[in-house]
C-alpha cells in the first residue's frame, strides 16, 4: 500500500513488527514496564501484578473464544485448578528443594488445567454458541463446588481457603510484590508472544479457520476434533498458569475468588479489548481493572469520603461501570484494538490520506 | 483416479442419488451437469465425505475412501471449492491460501509457540511456494494482503481456487466455479482451470450450469437428473443424447 513500506524478502514481510510505528510501540512499552517498579508506589505495583495475572488468563480465553470461536463461561474454573494445583502439589512435594519446586509444580498445574480443559471441551464437538457457553458454565460451578467440599478440605482448605507458598526460583525468594511484578510481567509478555506466534503458524491458522467456516476447514484437512480440543487445552493451560501465579501472588486463596464472576470478567475483558486480536486482551484488562479504580477515586472525591454515603457508592460504581461498557460496545463493537488499529494505520500513512 | 461406483444416497424419502457410477480419468477434466435438484452437489458432498452414501463406493487412486472423514481425504490429495464461496472471511487472502498448505506442514504446538527455528523455516518455505506456484499463477498478487470481504465475487472465487491449489491436490472438485460470473470472468476462470490441468496434471471434476464452458473444457461429461445418471460420454455424445435433451428442454411434442 502507499506508505513506502515495501519488503524485499518474504522473511521481512512475515515479521510481526513490520513497520517502525509498531516497533516503537512495543519496545517503548517494554521499557516503560521495566522502569515502572522503580518509580511506582506499592499500590500501583499491586494493581499491575493483578492485571498481569488476569491478562494471562484473558490471552487464554482469546485463543478459544477470539480465535477458535468457541464461547466459554467456565474459564474461571481453569484458573482455580491452576491455583489449587500449585498449592496442593507444593504441599505434596514439600520434600524437594524449594528453589526448583516452582519449575516442577507450575508445569504440572498447567498440565492439570489443560487436561481438564480437554474434558470440558468435549461438548464443543456437538454444540456451538450459546449451548456451548451453558455447557462450560457447568465447569465453573462444579470445580468451585468440589473445592468447597469438606471431603477435599485436607488438600484444598475447603470454604475457608488455604495459605499459599512463597515461590523461590533457584534460591531467589519472591517474597515482595516488586519481585513478583518482575516474574508476572515477564510471563505475561512471554505468553502474549507465544500466542502471537501460534497464529503465525499452521496450528493457529487452523483455529481461525474453524471459527470462520468449520466445514471449509475440514475440507482443507483440519480435524475439528483434534483442533477444537487443542484450543481448549491451550486456553485452559494459559488460565492454569494465571492461577499458579495468582497462588504465588496472594497469601491465601479462597474458592469464591474463582466463581462465575471471574469467568465473566475474563470474557468481558476480551470483548472490550477486541476478540481475536493479539493486543485485545491487554487493552481489555487495562479497562476492566483501571476504570473501576478511576470510578472509585472520583466517587470518593465527589462524596468527600463520607461514610454515610459509602453504602451507596459501591453499587453505584458497578452501575456506572456497566453503563460505560454498554456505551463503549455500542460505539466500538470490535473493541479497543480497533481504535488503536485506526490510529496506527493513519500514523503509517502519514502524511497521506487517512483511511 | 477417482471412481464412483453405484452410489445411492437418500434423505428420508428424498432419493438424492440413485446408482451413480463413473470414473474421473487421471489428468482429465470431467464435468457433472444436470438441472437444478439433480443431485450434483449431493454427489460432491458424498465424494468429499460430508454425506455418507447408503450404498456404493468412492475409490480414490485404487483405495476405497467411502467411510473416511473429509479431513483425511484432504491429506490423500483431494481438494474442493464450494458453490457458495466458503472462504475464511476474517483473514487476508494470503492467510486463506496458506491454510491450503495445512496438511503439508508439520509444525507442532510447541514449535509454534516458539516460532523461531523450524516453524519459521517451514512458514517461509510455504510462503515462497504459494507465491511462486499459486499467487503468481492465478494473477492475484495485487490483492494478497486484502481481507476477503474487500474482494469482488469473481476474485473471491479465484482465491478459493488458489486455496485449493495450495494443497497440491491430485484431484480437484470444483462446485460451480463460474456461477454468477459475467462472461469475462467466466472466460478467465475457464482459462485458469485449463491451465491447472495442463501445468499440474491435476484430475478435475467439476459441476457447472454454464453449458458452453462445460462443453468447451471437459473431456468427459456425466449427466444427472433427479438423482439418476441419464447419460455419460464425450461432450459431442452427450449433447446428441435424446434423454439429455429431454431433461433440459422437455420432450418433443
Amino acid at each position: 500500500m502507499i506508505n513506502g513500506n515495501l519488503k524485499a524478502t518474504y522473511g521481512a514481510d512475515e515479521r510481526v513488527l513490520n513497520n517502525r510505528n509498531k516497533q516503537m510501540f512495543v519496545f517503548g512499552s517494554i521499557i516503560l514496564l521495566a522502569l515502572f517498579p522503580l518509580f511506582a508506589d506499592d499500590y500501583s505495583v499491586l494493581m499491575a501484578c493483578k492485571m498481569g495475572i488476569l491478562l494471562i488468563a484473558v490471552v487464554g480465553v482469546n485463543v478459544l473464544t477470539g480465535y477458535t470461536g468457541l464461547v466459554s463461561l467456565g474459564h474461571g474454573a481453569f484458573v482455580a485448578i491452576g491455583a489449587y494445583s500449585t498449592v496442593i502439589f507444593s504441599n505434596l512435594f514439600s520434600g524437594l528443594p524449594t528453589g526448583i519446586l516452582p519449575f516442577i509444580v507450575v508445569p504440572m498445574a498447567i498440565a492439570v488445567s489443560a487436561l481438564t480443559g480437554i474434558i470440558v471441551g468435549l461438548p464443543s464437538l456437538r454444540v456451538k454458541g450459546l449451548y456451548l457457553a451453558v455447557a462450560t458454565l457447568a465447569a465453573s460451578f462444579i470445580v468451585k463446588f468440589l473445592i468447597e467440599q469438606d471431603l477435599f478440605a485436607p488438600w484444598t482448605g475447603g470454604i475457608v481457603g488455604i495459605d499459599t507458598p512463597v515461590p523461590s526460583l533457584l534460591g531467589w525468594e519472591l517474597d515482595n510484590k516488586r519481585e513478583m511484578y518482575v516474574l508476572i510481567t515477564a510471563l505475561a509478555l512471554g505468553t502474549m508472544l507465544a500466542a502471537q506466534n501460534l497464529f503465525r503458524t499452521r496450528v493457529g491458522r487452523a483455529f481461525i479457520a474453524i471459527r470462520d467456516r468449520d466445514y471449509s476447514a475440514e475440507i482443507l484437512g483440519i480435524s475439528l476434533l483434534r483442533y477444537k480440543l487443542m484450543s481448549f487445552a491451550i486456553s485452559a493451560g494459559y488460565c492454569g498458569l494465571s492461577g499458579a501465579l495468582g497462588a504465588y501472588f496472594f497469601a491465601r486463596i479462597l474458592p469464591e475468588q474463582f466463581g462465575l464472576d471471574l469467568s465473566l470478567e475474563l470474557v468481558a475483558a476480551l470483548i472490550v479489548g477486541g476478540m481475536g486480536r493479539t493486543l485485545g486482551p491487554l487493552f481489555g484488562v487495562v479497562v476492566v481493572m483501571l476504570v473501576p479504580e478511576l470510578i472509585k477515586i472520583s466517587m470518593a472525591a465527589a462524596t468527600g469520603g463520607s461514610l454515610e454515603l459509602a453504602r451507596y457508592t459501591g453499587p453505584v460504581q458497578e452501575i456506572v461501570f456497566g453503563l460505560l461498557l454498554v456505551f463503549f460496545l455500542l460505539k466500538e463493537p470490535l473493541g479497543i484494538n480497533q481504535i488503536t488499529d485506526r490510529i496506527l494505520r493513519s500514523a503509517n500513512r502519514w502524511p497521506f490520506a487517512r483511511g | 483416479m477417482l471412481s464412483i461406483s453405484d452410489l445411492y444416497l437418500s434423505f428420508g424419502g428424498i432419493k438424492a442419488l440413485q446408482g451413480v457410477s463413473f470414473d474421473a480419468k487421471a489428468g482429465e477434466i470431467t464435468g457433472v451437469i444436470g438441472p437444478n435438484g439433480a443431485g450434483k452437489t449431493s454427489l460432491f458432498n458424498a465424494i468429499s465425505g460430508f454425506y455418507a452414501p447408503n450404498r456404493g463406493t468412492v475409490t480414490f487412486d485404487g483405495s476405497d475412501i467411502t467411510g473416511i472423514s473429509p479431513d483425511k481425504r484432504a491429506s490423500l490429495g483431494m481438494a474442493r471449492t464450494f458453490q457458495n464461496i466458503a472462504l475464511f472471511r476474517g483473514m487476508t487472502v494470503l492467510d486463506n491460501i496458506k491454510l491450503g498448505g495445512h496438511t503439508r506442514l508439520n509444525t507442532g504446538l510447541f514449535s509454534s509457540f516458539k516460532y523461531f527455528g523450524s516453524a519459521r523455516r517451514e512458514e517461509l518455505e510455504l510462503r515462497r511456494d504459494i507465491e511462486e506456484r499459486v499467487i503468481d499463477f492465478l494473477e492475484i498478487d495485487h490483492i494478497r494482503k486484502y481481507p476477503i470481504t474487500m474482494l469482488s465475487y469473481g476474485l473471491q472465487k479465484r482465491v478459493e481456487l488458489a486455496r485449493a491449489l495450495a494443497m497440491k491436490p491430485r484431484v480437484l472438485l470444483l462446485d460451480e466455479p463460474v456461477a454468477g460470473m459475467n462472461r469475462e470472468e467466466t472466460a478467465d476462470m475457464a482459462r485458469f482451470i485449463l491451465d491447472v490441468q495442463e501445468q499440474f496434471g491435476t484430475t478435475i471434476l467439476l459441476v457447472e450450469h454454464d453449458m458452453h464452458m462445460v462443453m468447451d473444457i471437459c473431456s468427459h461429461i456425466v449427466v444427472l437428473n433427479f438423482g439418476q445418471q441419464i447419460a455419460s460420454g464425450t461432450p459431442a455424445e452427450v449433447s446428441q443424447n435424446p434423454a439429455v435433451i429431454e431433461a433440459y428442454l422437455g420432450a418433443a411434442a
